[in-house]
Formats: structure tokens, C-alpha cells, sequence
């Protein structure tokens, strides 16, 4: 029972990172149709940048802040240098371009940064928490709380604000919502910028656990990636609901199964979805018109 | 025949390919040329086979490398582990490829878009991370040596021999695939990359004919990658990893969806650049990252069609 629910506490803390990232690439997803392959260099980026400027002497909470106006900074770079040209191209070739984009910063954190592997000091202490025969890491709680934050406050954002209204509106009919004034493009742009601060915090909030290095973000966003999938891509509250129950998978199939084949739950879980479900297990069937 | 008639032959492409292949080792300084040169055919084997699938049919697959792995490993593991000749091994990489294609086609080419590209991705990185793990067989991480391929009693060892193999496999399977497009099967590939509702009303079994040349393309990519470790002499399992399937799809976007000589020149480009950019070290990333935004932004339609299309504006 205590070995379970160690399992549990391990499978929720990585969960809520992929939670973070699928919720990021939701987003873009809905605000433009594009598959953001760059979300896990987003995440890559925040932990890396607050590691270097911490390194710098910069005080943390600063370097912290820093690093998600940095990554925002290189997420609306993104939007509009590499995606906004190729506006009207087929999903793969935007797909494409967003991998093309996260080897590029993959590349450029080596160059700016290294290759090695780095940590942050945990926020409340490394000594961990005991429950019912388990541990679980202060730190954990904070990426927890973390999540569920971010979660509520994207919420309150799209629900209760014009702007949120107005993504809504774009997420469901792009030339509808122009029709009535909304600047698509801007919301777009926005989309990229939110997604890019999302996966910057999810970094440094995780990177105290999971170190973090230039090479991170390939498999975090494949992750994420079958995260939203499962939850059913466009669908915000399948992405979070999606990438906790695939820590818990992972975590579960790393206790149980095989450690070494841990990475692979992901994409079985993609393979078996994809198969069974195609629209993921919250995602409504797509009708299309001839 | 008019220029733009001779241009577009498909004759011309394969004769002006022969002609290429006998003449360039006239120009070749050293080994060395001959060893990219022979990767360049092998790459743009596989290059064939994905744009068949990719060009032709409209179906996108970012976990080609997979098979890539398949073939590469048979000829590796076979001769070691099973005492396998390495004929025999490349043969049943080939095979296994397309037992695995039509397995894992069935249910995810029923996929569209960007779910046919994500499964396909999920699809390689199993395999890769299968190659990586399974270390008692494979070698894990590090590799592990192939066996020279022996035809015979004759070894095929060497740039200069390898340059010929893989230069006239191309040339056969450029004939191949150019006859498989002219066939019905062809013109069915075709229908469906045009729209697989109007070729369901025609009466194309669209399933079965997306499932064919899925497997075909895993059977050009698996020989691709039995030459490649063959060649090598030792395999690594990043032969099947993302990158590496990226880098196939850029190849054949790069030098023209749905142009066979354009597999060649994208492989070509693919190939020769890092080579070209070896002085840039550890900027290789980076520049590897933006060429392919590059190309997908500024070169969608290719080297080759859009060379094409120049030459026919001006020879009507």
C-alpha cells in the first residue's frame, strides 16, 4: 500500500508538468491549428535560463521572472517568424516547422548554455513529507499547487475575461470570430505568448526535482503531446485530466513493469488511443465536409 | 518531343541518373567522396519510399526511421546472434519491415493530419527506444558491430564498392516506383492524395491501397537501412530515432513531393550539408533547425517541381 501510494505521489508531480504542457499546446491548437512541437523547449528554457541567471548571481525569484519574460519573448518570436510566413501551409508542414523550431532551440540552448545536466535548490527544503508509509517531496506539493494555479487562473482568464471570450470565439469558428471584430491574429500571438509562460513556469518548477538540460524538451513535449491526445486534443480540461493520468501510468508502469521502459508508456498510450479512440477519450468525432 | 515534355519523361530522370551515377566517380578525389556519395543513394532509396507514401498518396509518416532500424538491425543482429547469413538477414529485415508495416498501418492509417503524424512519430520512438533497451541483442545505447556482407565468397567492403551498390539499388528502385505509379495501383494513390472521398465513390478501396504502399515504403526504407549498417560496419540506435525521421521528411519535402529525382537531390542536400557545415561544430543544431523551418516555409514545393515549372514557363 505505501509502495502504491509512493507511486501515486511520483505519477501526480510528473503528471501536473505534462499536464502544463499539454494545456500549452491545447492553446495554440485551438487558437490556430498548429501542433506546437517547441512546447517542451518552452519548458527546456524556463528551467535552463533561471539555472544560468541563478549561476550569475541573479537572486532566483528574479531570475525566475526573467526566464518566463524571456520565454515569451522567444514563443511570440516563434509565432511571428516561423509560423505567421507559412500561414497557409497543411498541418504537416506546420508541424514541421515547430520541430525544425525546437531543434533550432535545442541547438541554441547547447550553444548559449551546455549540455550538462542542471538543478535548483528545492523552495521549502529537501526533507521529505511522511504519508501513510510514503515520502513525498515539499517540492512536489509546490509543482502540485503549482499546476492547480496556473489551471484556475487560465480558467478564470478565459471565462471571465473579453479577451478569454474572445479566444473561445476563435477556438470555435476562426471566420466567425473575425466577422465580429476579433483580431484573430493577436489572439494567436497571445496563444503562443500564454503557452510559452506556461511551459517556462512548469520548468522551474519541476527542475528541482528532474534537473533539467538542453535535451529535455524533445521527449517532454512527445509527452505532453500524448497527454492532449488522450485527453482529446482542443479539449483544455482532457489535457490536464491527460497528462495526470499518464504520470500515473508512467509511474506506475516504472514501479510494476519495467524502469527502462518507462518513456515508452507514452507512446503506446498514443498507438492504443490513437487505434481505439481516434478522437482521444473526451474528443467528440469531427465530421467532414466534402 | 519538347523540352517540357522531355523533361518531364520519366525515362529521361532514370537515363539521366545512370548517366550521373557512371560519370561522377570520374570526378572523385578520394574515398572519401565515394563514401558520401554512396549515403546520398542510400538515403535517397529510403527518400523514394517515403515520398511514395508522403508525394504520391498524401500520407505523412515522421516515424520512418523505424524502419529504417528494422533493416539496419536485421543485418546486425541476424549474423550475430542467429548465425543468419547476412543475405538472408537483409531479407528478412525486409520482411519484418513490411510484417510490422501492415500490422501497425491497419489502425493508424485510418488517421488524418496531424493524428496520421503523431502516430507515426510514437510509432519510431517505440522502436528506437525498443533498439536502445533490448541491450543483450542490440548493443543498448553504444551499437554493436555488422558483419561484412559476403555474396559468394565475395565481401562487399569498401566506398568505392558500396558507391556502385547503393547507386545502381536506386536506380532499381526508381524504375520500380515509377512503374508502380503508372500502374492502377498508382493512379489509385494518386486519387486518393487528391481527395480519399472522391476516390471511395470511385470505388478504390482507399484502406487497402494506403496500407499497400505504406508497406512498400517500410520495405525501401528497411533495405536503406540494411545497406547503411552493412556499409557502416557498425549500427547505433539513433539510426532510428526522431531526428533522423525528420531528416527523411525534409529530404523529401526539400527536393519535391511527389518527384522521384527530387528524392535524389533532397537526400543530396541532406546528406552533403552537414559535411559542408562540419566547420560549424556546435552550431550544427542550430543551423540544422533553421534550414528545415527554412525549407517548409520558403520551399514547400520543392527543388525539383519548382525547377521544373521554371523550365517549363520558358521552353512551352
Amino acid at each position: 500500500m505505501a509502495e502504491l501510494l509512493q507511486f501515486v505521489f511520483s505519477g501526480l508531480t510528473v503528471g501536473a508538468v505534462y499536464a502544463l504542457v499539454a494545456l500549452g499546446f491545447t492553446l495554440i491548437y485551438n487558437a490556430s491549428d498548429v501542433v506546437n512541437f517547441a512546447q517542451g523547449e518552452f519548458v527546456m528554457l524556463g528551467g535552463l535560463t533561471t539555472v544560468f541567471l541563478g549561476l550569475a548571481g541573479v537572486p532566483l525569484p528574479l531570475a525566475a521572472l526573467i526566464a518566463i519574460v524571456a520565454t515569451i519573448a522567444v514563443g511570440l518570436a516563434l509565432h511571428r517568424f516561423a509560423i505567421e510566413p507559412a500561414r497557409s501551409a497543411g498541418p504537416v508542414v506546420l508541424i514541421m516547422i515547430t520541430i525544425g523550431a525546437s531543434i533550432f532551440l535545442r541547438g541554441a540552448a547547447q550553444v548559449v548554455f551546455d549540455k550538462r545536466f542542471h538543478s535548483l535548490p528545492q523552495w521549502f527544503g529537501a526533507d521529505p513529507i511522511r504519508v501513510g508509509g510514503a515520502a513525498i517531496l515539499p517540492q512536489s506539493l509546490v509543482v502540485l499547487f503549482g499546476a492547480l494555479a496556473i489551471v484556475v487562473l487560465l480558467w478564470a482568464f478565459i471565462d471571465r475575461t473579453l479577451f478569454g471570450k474572445a479566444m473561445i470565439a476563435t477556438a470555435a469558428n476562426r471566420l466567425a470570430a473575425r466577422l465580429v471584430g476579433i483580431n484573430t491574429r493577436a489572439i494567436v500571438g497571445f496563444s503562443f505568448a500564454i503557452s510559452a509562460a506556461i511551459g517556462a513556469v512548469a520548468g522551474i518548477l519541476i527542475t528541482p526535482i528532474t534537473l533539467t538540460s538542453s535535451e529535455v524538451g524533445t521527449l517532454l513535449a512527445l509527452k505532453g503531446f500524448a497527454a492532449a491526445m488522450l485527453g482529446g486534443i482542443g479539449n483544455a480540461a482532457g489535457a490536464v485530466v491527460g497528462g495526470i493520468l499518464l504520470g500515473l501510468l508512467e509511474a506506475f508502469a516504472a514501479g510494476y513493469l519495467s524502469s527502462q521502459y518507462k518513456d515508452a508508456v507514452a507512446f503506446l498510450v498514443i498507438l492504443a488511443v490513437l487505434s481505439a479512440m481516434p478522437h482521444g477519450l473526451f474528443g467528440r468525432a469531427r465530421v467532414d465536409r466534402v | 518531343m519538347t523540352m517540357h515534355q522531355l523533361f518531364k519523361s520519366r525515362l529521361t530522370m532514370i537515363v539521366a541518373v545512370v548517366v550521373l551515377a557512371a560519370l561522377l566517380p570520374m570526378f572523385f578525389p578520394s574515398a572519401y567522396y565515394y563514401r558520401v556519395a554512396a549515403l546520398v543513394f542510400v538515403f535517397a532509396l529510403a527518400g523514394i519510399g517515403l515520398n511514395l507514401l508522403m508525394g504520391y498518396t498524401g500520407q505523412v509518416s515522421l516515424g520512418h526511421a523505424g524502419f529504417i532500424g528494422i533493416g539496419a538491425y536485421a543485418v546486425a543482429v541476424g549474423p550475430t546472434h542467429f548465425g543468419l547469413p547476412p543475405w538472408l538477414s537483409f531479407l528478412v529485415g525486409a520482411a519484418l519491415s513490411a510484417a510490422v508495416a501492415y500490422l501497425v498501418g491497419r489502425p493508424i492509417l485510418r488517421l488524418r493530419g496531424h493524428y496520421l503524424a503523431v502516430a507515426t512519430l510514437g510509432f519510431g520512438t517505440l522502436l528506437s527506444i525498443v533498439f536502445t533497451n533490448e541491450a543483450h541483442l542490440t548493443g543498448g545505447p553504444d551499437g554493436m558491430a555488422v558483419q561484412r556482407l559476403l555474396l559468394f565468397g565475395w565481401a562487399a567492403r569498401g566506398s568505392e564498392t558500396w558507391y556502385w551498390i547503393s547507386a545502381i539499388s536506386f536506380v532499381i528502385g526508381a524504375v520500380l516506383a515509377v512503374n508502380l505509379m503508372d500502374s492502377p495501383t498508382g493512379r489509385a494513390l494518386r486519387a486518393i492524395h487528391d481527395s480519399e472521398v472522391a476516390a471511395r465513390v470511385l470505388g478504390i478501396d482507399v484502406a487497402k491501397k494506403k496500407l499497400t504502399v505504406f508497406v512498400i515504403s517500410a520495405v525501401y526504407a528497411s533495405v536503406a537501412g540494411s545497406y547503411l549498417a552493412l556499409f557502416n560496419g557498425h549500427i547505433t540506435p539513433e539510426v532510428s530515432g526522431f531526428l533522423r525521421s525528420i531528416e527523411l521528411v525534409a529530404m523529401v519535402v526539400l527536393g519535391g513531393m511527389g518527384s522521384i529525382a527530387g528524392s535524389l537531390v533532397g537526400a543530396a542536400v541532406i546528406v552533403m550539408l552537414p559535411q559542408v557545415l562540419s566547420f560549424l561544430h556546435d552550431y550544427e543544431h542550430m543551423v540544422l533547425g533553421l534550414i528545415i523551418m527554412a525549407v517548409m516555409i520558403f520551399l514547400r514545393q520543392g527543388i525539383v517541381p519548382s525547377l521544373t515549372a521554371m523550365l517549363a514557363r520558358r521552353h512551352p
